[in-house]
């Protein structure tokens, strides 16, 4: 049988800002084999999105075919005229773009939306095609399709939203599927489930897919064979085993270098010392409605709900949790970002005002907060140095060339050339403005930093990088981390303590050590099984491990009383976790989790 | 450490010159020279009859013809060019720093102060314009003061809610975030976070509301309300001289003619800015 999809010789060009033409792909080539699925990986701008867009003979705006030819189903694509173009497209081959939010129209329904693509290749009648279309959202497992077929995307979930858009490139049954990381919105545990739903879909209808991704635990679970990409250039190609096991180009060993260890319990217990609090979170709720005149917001609308935490001088302590569990909000909650509706932040035994404007300078200064994005935490308009310079100038009365000075000091001390101070963050990368960030939060010689999501917006290597720089900043600095992330290695390898949010309420806190180690609370044991791990065959035995009760996804429970994870817990115990608020449990270890369930009977789910 | 080691993007992107950009921004800067420079090299003042008599046609000492009153057009249409720009840019520059602080405030302040603004600039926009400044004009006379606050304030609610609504977008971004979180004061926010941001995507607006402004300006000069006699700015000439179309005479055209381009050159300047700065959102914003 011939190849569905050839690439031959590909280089695409892309513009500068200045007009020039860059080469962005140089001169890539492979196979892609009926029913084989093959993994595009690399870091941003290696080029891989570029290749996938071109099997669709598509370039985005500011790039051009430069070379090479593309043959799907042994047609020259690019010879295509416009209009048969379109024609191959959708039918021949389809494509799942990342972020499934903003490729969905939002003012048509799901059914509809995902009906349309056979009534406009001509493949069914409307009727047939509505009707396939509820088929097609069944077999991505997505629950009550006839329903969901009549609702609008913004009611759908993130991950339904994801298998909405695979279920849409499948409707006229292409040769091709090409996925554009389809996944790495998500959260670990919806991942798993998109991630299955991708794969059996793709094995049942038998077509070829191009998978493109940054992750390699993620393409170990669904590749046949891997392409590893760098600036353009294919450096390693083969088996998804032999990449992994027995990789070849020191950038391919660097990657799999890369991918984070499992989150374990074997880090050194943290010195649990009786020292007083640096800060304390007593009771914090908070919400994001706002009081109307004649009602006040309900409990249901809280997305945080009556959270404690402690933070002791130079301790890190990890929140974790899914998004939407209000681990953002606690951060901005301490920040006096936003104010809490009820509870109190306290610093250094200090209550502190819910406003960061009625705060004092000194409370301002010793609490400081890093933003996940690189691209808007700094000014556009301002330039590195007065970045990093107004805290000196705002806390301590820097000036002139103190200022400078010092400033030149914070960039060197974050790994930058102390001559920086003069550019624009326009003229940095990601990882660069991430450090910028870094030094101008300690710039005011803070107490506490609070790292929102630091980490999550940049590349697998750089990320490393920039780990590694806050825990060096830390061994040099009397300072604490409130670090908040999704992510359980990042955490595990760096934190003291960690507390475990879901749905704006804690279920566990403890030390990392006994809370990566079970016994666990439902919740914690479903997100640290749902990390992927760099092996073929891993997908497979989490699904089954797994009850079928976790299926559901989505927080659909009111979140006034009872537990909020019951809906999805294998544990739950009827009439009681859904009428009573879960007590605190406590173990030998120090932590303690929020649980019907008696410690021993947490321990023994895991046995 | 391999920080250095990055990628590192190219420096900020400079708008290339369109050939509509390069006509827009000659025709402003034609204008412009003409309303700092026109009354200086005016052959003629703009009161002094040279001869010939109404509408005469080109001569001399009038290359352009004479007016209604037989004074020299070309000289009357060069004073004229400092009171149709100027009064409108000064105008339109009053209205943004109006505009702009409420706006901002607004976006930045929120709660019930945003909802107080916001309904009181749903208020004055619901005045049709020229009722409101036939209104202010006839209680306090024509006056180049009175000419150009009326037209500011019917520009600022206008300004203020495209400035609101620029200053939501910003706000919401991280760094405004880390600002308050310093502690930084309202002004501070406003002026070093805010304002330089807002240029690009208000400089824009600017354009449009200063053709406007040319436009409402020349529309209250054509109804008498504008700048008195022996003066003229450009849209007072087109009424003056507008019986001369009966007789075939074209004064009451150049100035008409002279509007066209100014807006023209106006209007061209802001598609080449706009281009500029959607272009540059997408890229800075991603």
């Amino acid at each position: 049988m011939a190849a569905v999809l050839s690439v031959e010789n590909l280089s695409v060009e892309g513009r500068t800002p200045r007009g020039a033409w860059v080469p962005t792909v140089r001169g890539v080539s492979f196979v892609v084999e009926p029913g084989e699925v093959v993994a595009l990986i690399g870091e941003s701008g290696a080029g891989k999105t570029t290749v996938a867009l071109a099997a669709l003979s598509y370039t985005r705006p500011g790039t051009r075919i430069a070379g090479g030819r593309v043959r799907l189903l042994d047609v020259d694509i690019f010879a295509l005229d416009a209009g048969a173009r379109r024609e191959a497209r959708g039918r021949d081959a389809a494509y799942v773009a990342q972020s499934a939010q903003a490729a969905l129209n939002p003012a048509i329904t799901i059914g509809e939306q995902v009906a349309e693509p056979m009534i406009l290749h001509g493949v069914a009648s409307a009727e047939e095609a509505r009707r396939r279309a509820t088929e097609l959202l069944a077999r991505l497992d997505l629950p009550n399709p006839s329903e969901l077929a009549t609702r609008y995307p913004h009611q759908a979930s993130g991950g339904q939203q994801q298998r909405v858009m695979v279920a849409m490139a499948l409707t006229c049954a292409p040769k091709l599927l090409v996925l554009d990381e389809p996944t790495t919105a998500l959260d670990v545990t919806t991942q798993i489930e998109v991630l299955k739903a991708i794969k059996d879909v793709i094995r049942e209808h038998g077509s070829a897919a191009i998978y493109v991704s940054h992750d390699l635990a993620v393409v170990a679970q669904i590749a046949d064979r891997i392409i590893v990409m760098k600036d353009g250039l294919v450096v390693e190609e083969g088996p998804t085993a032999e990449i992994i096991d027995r990789p070849k180009h020191d950038y391919t060993r660097e990657l799999i270098g890369a991918v984070k260890p499992r989150p374990t319990g074997e880090r050194g217990a943290a010195a649990a010392t009786a020292q007083a609090s640096l800060l304390e979170v007593r009771g914090v709720s908070a919400t994001f409605a706002r009081p109307s005149l004649f009602r006040r917001p309900g409990l249901e609308a809280n997305v945080l709900q009556d959270t404690s935490l402690d933070v002791r001088p130079h301790e890190v302590v990890a929140v974790v949790g899914e998004s939407g569990s209000g681990k953002t909000t606690i951060a901005r909650v301490i920040a006096g970002l936003h104010p809490a509706l009820s509870g109190e932040v306290r610093l250094g035994g200090r209550s502190l005002a819910p406003r960061a404007n009625r705060r004092d300078r000194d409370a301002l200064r010793r609490i400081q907060i890093i933003f996940q994005s690189p691209d808007l935490s700094l000014n556009p308009e301002q330039r590195v140095g007065e970045a990093i310079g107004r805290p000196l100038e705002l806390y301590f009365g820097l000036g002139g060339a103190k200022r400078a000075a010092r400033v030149a000091e914070l960039l060197t001390m974050v790994g930058l050339p102390s001559d920086y101070g003069g550019r624009f963050p326009a003229e940095l990368s990601g990882g660069q403005r991430q450090r910028v960030s870094i030094a101008r939060a300690f710039a005011a010689e803070p107490d506490i930093v609070l790292c929102d999501e630091i980490l999550s917006s940049l590349d697998t290597i750089v990320a490393a990088q920039v780990l590694e720089l806050m825990r060096s900043l830390k061994a040099t600095h009397d300072v604490a981390y409130v670090f908040i992330s999704h992510d359980l290695a990042t955490v595990a390898s760096i934190a003291d303590r960690v507390v475990v949010l879901y749905a704006g309420r804690v279920c566990e806190i403890g030390p990392t050590a006994a809370v990566f180690s079970p016994p666990h609370h439902p919740y914690t044991a479903l997100l640290l099984s749902s990390v992927p791990a760099l092996r073929q065959g891993w997908l497979e035995s989490v699904i089954a491990a797994r009850p079928p009760t976790q299926a559901q996804t989505g927080v659909t429970a009111p979140r006034d009383v009872g537990c909020p994870f019951r809906t999805r817990c294998p544990l739950a115990i009827e009439n009681i976790c859904d009428r009573l608020a879960p007590p605190a449990r406590h173990t030998p270890h120090g932590q303690t989790i929020y649980c019907h369930r008696e410690v021993e009977e947490l321990e023994a789910a895991h046995a | 450490m391999t920080a250095a080691a990055e990628t590192v993007r190219t420096t900020r992107a400079r708008q290339p010159l369109t050939v509509f950009g390069a006509i827009g921004l000659g025709l402003l800067a034609l204008n412009v020279f003409l309303a700092l420079f026109g009354s200086f090299i005016a052959p003629n003042t703009v009161s002094a009859l040279v001869g010939g008599g109404a509408f005469a046609p080109a001569h001399d000492t009038a290359f352009l013809g004479n007016d209604y009153l037989g004074r020299d057009l070309l000289s009357r249409l060069l004073n004229g060019a400092k009171y149709s720009l100027g009064i409108a840019a000064a105008a339109t520059a009053l209205g943004f720093l109006i505009g702009m602080t409420i706006g901002f405030s607004a976006a930045e302040v929120r709660g019930r102060f945003d909802t107080a603004i916001t309904w009181l600039i749903d208020v004055l926009l619901s005045f049709p314009p020229i009722l409101l400044a036939l209104l202010v004009i006839a209680g306090l006379g024509s006056s180049l003061p009175v000419l150009i606050g009326t037209i500011a304030f019917i520009q600022s609610p206008r300004v203020a809610r495209v400035s609101r609504a620029v200053a939501m977008g910003i706000a919401a971004l991280e760094f405004v975030e880390v600002a308050r979180a310093r502690g930084e004061s309202l002004l501070s926010v406003l002026a070093r976070e805010i304002f330089p941001n807002s240029l690009r995507p208000l400089a824009v607006e600017y354009g449009l509301r200063l053709s406007y402004a040319v436009l409402f300006m020349s529309s209250l000069s054509f109804l008498g309300l504008g700048i008195q006699p022996p003066n003229a700015d450009w849209g007072s000439m087109v009424r003056e001289n507008l019986s001369g179309l009966y007789y075939g005479a074209p004064a009451a055209i150049f100035p008409a003619v002279l509007i066209g381009i100014l807006v023209l050159g106006i209007n061209l300047t802001v598609d080449w800015l706009s281009a500029g700065s959607d272009q540059r959102i997408s890229e800075e914003l991603r």
